[in-house]
């Protein structure tokens, strides 16, 4: 993907404590590469959902200390950044399968109990270098209010800046991963037409059916193809069936 | 529509977009009257197809002069690596004669920690075997974390894996592999309620029942998603359950280059560079191998942008053509219809096709239709290049690129205000962040290299032609023929990654350790570099592609 420079200005910015000259309206990963950077570390997917690009960084009019993903924030003249390739983190082996008794709740805080500890200081959320209020979902998960704290922390990019700033000492990613799980597993409602649709699967039916539109030539397949019916957009959920039901097995 | 929404756009796009709203009700209403756009025939789609997708501009392709595949046209950047001498690192082993002791020992060796990778690792980690995933990057990063829109699987009372069959096929123009195929459709509902029991979180009704949609193509509503950030939560819940499983180790920084094997042509094993440790090479022995490496968007076909992950070089392809496996389809490569053409730092990232999935429509610059919306994904990308080109009615940016509107704000009027924060809060917030309110503005786009179609031939178990090398994902070919719908990657990588596992593991614990290690499955394919004159300086794989003063490395 080529930029053209046109009107950029050039501006320096400091990277891991060193100087560099690079063209502005760019993103950091793609100012740093243009002078000469080679990324091995610290980069990972280019398109903001990855979290390995994750940096700290401050501006020169603001004491205020930042995080941004690299691919995502464009670069600003006399900015400092410290790239952040890994990071300690408190993680928990687990069983997704609860012992008897325990609740989905009880058992991340057993296997988190330092989420109980929250001193609200609120960096977590100011932090974000993807605008989730990270305290809000910490608060959600000791209240036990699984649904809410999925739906919160549900574009987290696992970048751990929050974990980083916490002097609570919480790995809220890893946190809110577990907890997102056990919510899925445990108190979701299982799709009941999708256990229905795995036991048509294995009929004899079924079998039958590859069969035969294998054994199909060409055309009589393009045919089949181009009569299909199609569902319509606003059928509510599993109410439409087509007319022809024969391949429905 | 208030205008200060449209602050962010330069003059030349502005009137445009202004046009784009201008056309929106009209539009609208002939969808709540039942009216699309019609559809193109097979006769069309094919001749629309050889016009304008980049597939089939003859400069953008060579014919391989060495192979297996010898004399057929692929893209001229693979071309570059299939036709390329070893790392310096492997080209010492063959020079010295003999591969030294092992660095590394496992059971079942993963090349590749994306989706498919881990998948794999999961299952045939549950044999009890040692199970060793090395990767370019961080354990992960791939191609599925940026997934956006969904996973099919026909789990609906109208559908069945038959119905999803029939448009498989369609979709790759009838060029699949049919087991493989019927494989992939046949485990769709089991691979769903896999994930499921992982914790996956899909976007449900509260009885539990999945919320579906279209994707282009789709005969049923079988597109199942977790907002706009489907891969990302399945690689977050794939890679959770995998690093609880102590028998799986993984080492990061790691990749390939080449594979191993013993004198009977069994793969045993493999080299690997270790980024963090100076390119350091080191020997792993496996049992049985498994190739996840995913597929070749950051060579940038023809210049195009990409949506893929920075390490997607076609590694895989590289390791297999030496060792003399055939590949199929790779002149066959997916753009999708719909990469960011502006603003310019987001430029090749994708808007997923799901906008279009809830009524989205794409428009020109005078705000009309030129295509129905859900047209498969390579008849919708020579579309957009046809309206562009052709009739020169695509938007044009300061700096000259070009594209049409996704007419995104007309989703929240289809289906009431809020819809488009729910439904995609990943893509909403983030544009939020640069100023851009989705809900009001449409977005410029362009096709964007996206997914090789085609790869290395495998059975419907992943074996591949050398006993005890098997692949899954997109370094695979067969499944999506020539052409893949939206949907049926996310599938393929559980499907296959599943298959993989279990087969690479079964031939894990049934057989010894294998023969001595070597490199006798290149020897041929050297010697012909050789005869076609092959300068030394190009080596293959290239494991993270040139940007900037950056040297690829």
């Amino acid at each position: 993907m080529m930029m053209t420079p046109g009107n950029d200005q050039w501006i320096t910015i400091h990277y891991d404590g060193e100087p560099y000259k690079v063209p502005s309206g760019r993103t950091m990963v793609s100012a740093l590469e243009t002078a000469g950077v080679r990324f091995v570390r610290s980069i990972g997917c280019r398109g903001g959902v990855c979290g390995a690009c994750t940096a700290f960084y401050r501006t020169p009019e603001d004491a205020q200390l930042k995080s941004a993903l690299m691919c995502q924030e464009e670069v600003v003249d006399g900015m400092s950044i410290m790239p952040m390739p890994f990071f300690p983190q408190n993680q928990m082996s687990y069983d997704l399968e609860l012992p008897k008794g325990m609740t989905p709740q009880r058992q991340v805080m057993q296997l988190y109990p330092e989420v109980g500890g929250c001193i609200m200081c609120q960096e977590c959320t100011r932090i974000c270098p993807v605008g989730i209020d990270v305290m809000g979902y910490v608060g959600m998960i000791k209240r036990g209010d699984f649904k809410a704290a999925a739906e919160a922390s549900f574009t987290c990019v696992q970048c751990q800046a929050c974990a980083a700033r916490c002097p609570a000492r919480i790995s809220q990613p890893n946190a809110a991963l577990a907890a997102r799980r056990f919510y899925g597993a445990h108190m979701v409602n299982r799709a009941e037409h999708l256990q229905k649709a795995r036991e048509k699967v294995n009929t004899e039916d079924m079998k039958r059916g590859f069969r035969r539109l294998k054994r199909m030539d060409a055309e009589e397949l393009k045919n089949l193809y181009q009569r299909r019916e199609s569902e319509p957009a606003q059928s509510a959920p599993g109410t439409w069936l087509p007319e022809d039901t024969t391949l429905l097995g | 529509m208030s205008e200060r929404a449209l602050n962010h756009l330069p003059e030349e796009l502005r009137e445009s977009a202004l046009e784009v709203a201008r056309t929106r009700e009209d539009r609208i209403r002939r969808i709540q009257r039942g009216e699309s756009f019609p559809q193109l025939s097979l006769t069309d789609r094919k001749a629309w197809l050889e016009d304008f997708h980049p597939d089939y501009r003859a400069d953008g392709k060579r014919a391989l002069k060495v192979g297996v595949n010898k004399d057929e046209g692929v893209p001229v950047e693979l071309a570059n690596l299939l036709e390329a001498w070893p790392r310096a690192s492997v080209r010492d082993l063959v020079e010295n004669g003999r591969i030294p002791e092992a660095d590394f020992e496992t059971d079942v060796l993963i090349i590749g920690a994306g989706g498919a990778g881990v998948t794999a690792a999961i299952e045939a980690a549950k044999s009890g075997l040692d199970v060793l995933i090395t990767t370019k990057l961080r354990a992960g990063d791939s191609n599925t974390i940026m997934a956006e829109g969904g996973i099919q699987g026909a789990d609906q009372e109208c559908d069945s894996p038959l119905q999803h069959y029939l448009d498989v096929l369609g979709g790759g123009h009838f060029s699949n592999d049919p087991d493989l195929a019927e494989a992939l459709c046949h485990d769709g509902p089991d691979a769903l309620s896999w994930l499921e029991e992982l914790g996956m979180l899909f976007d449900k009704y509260p009885t539990g029942r999945m919320k579906v949609r279209h994707g282009g193509g789709t005969s049923r509503k079988r597109l199942h998603s977790s907002g706009d950030m489907t891969g990302l939560e399945m690689m977050r819940v794939l890679w959770d359950q995998c690093r609880n499983l102590r028998n799986v180790n993984v080492m990061e920084f790691c990749p390939i280059v080449e594979l191993l094997t013993d004198d009977d042509g069994r793969v045993v094993g493999a080299v690997m560079e270790r980024l963090n440790h100076g390119n350091e090479m080191k020997v792993v022995k496996a049992k049985s191998v498994i190739l996840a490496t995913g597929g070749l968007g950051r060579l940038h076909l023809q210049s195009f942008p990409t949506s893929n992950h920075y390490g997607a070089t076609a590694d895989g392809l590289v390791l297999t053509y030496r060792a003399g496996l055939p590949f199929r389809d790779l002149q066959h490569n997916q753009y999708h219809p719909s990469g960011i053409a502006f603003p310019e730092q987001k430029a090749g990232l994708l808007i997923t096709e799901k906008f279009r999935g809830l009524g989205a429509q794409l428009v020109n610059r005078f705000g009309d239709e030129f295509v129905y919306s859900l047209e498969p994904r390579d008849v919708t990308t020579a579309a957009i290049i046809r309206e562009c080109s052709e009739f020169s009615h695509g938007a044009t940016t300061p700096s000259g690129n070009v594209g049409v509107w996704l007419d995104i704000p007309m989703i929240d009027d289809l289906h009431g205000k809020g819809t488009i924060e729910k439904e995609f809060p990943g893509r909403y917030s983030e544009f939020y962040r640069h100023g851009i309110d989705l809900t009001k503005v449409p977005v410029l786009v362009y096709p964007t290299l996206h997914y090789q179609n085609g790869g290395v031939r495998i059975r419907v178990d992943g074996a591949t032609g050398l006993p005890g090398l098997y692949a899954a994902g997109e370094v695979s070919g067969g499944v999506h023929g020539k052409n893949r719908l939206m949907g049926n990657a996310l599938l393929e990588l559980i499907v296959f990654g599943l298959r993989a596992g279990r087969a690479a593991a079964e031939f894990a614990s049934q057989t010894g350790s294998g023969g001595q290690a070597g490199l006798s499955h290149i020897e041929s394919y050297l010697d012909d570099l050789k005869a076609a004159d092959v300068e030394e300086t190009r080596t293959a794989p290239m494991l993270l592609p040139r940007y900037g003063k950056a040297l690829a490395i």
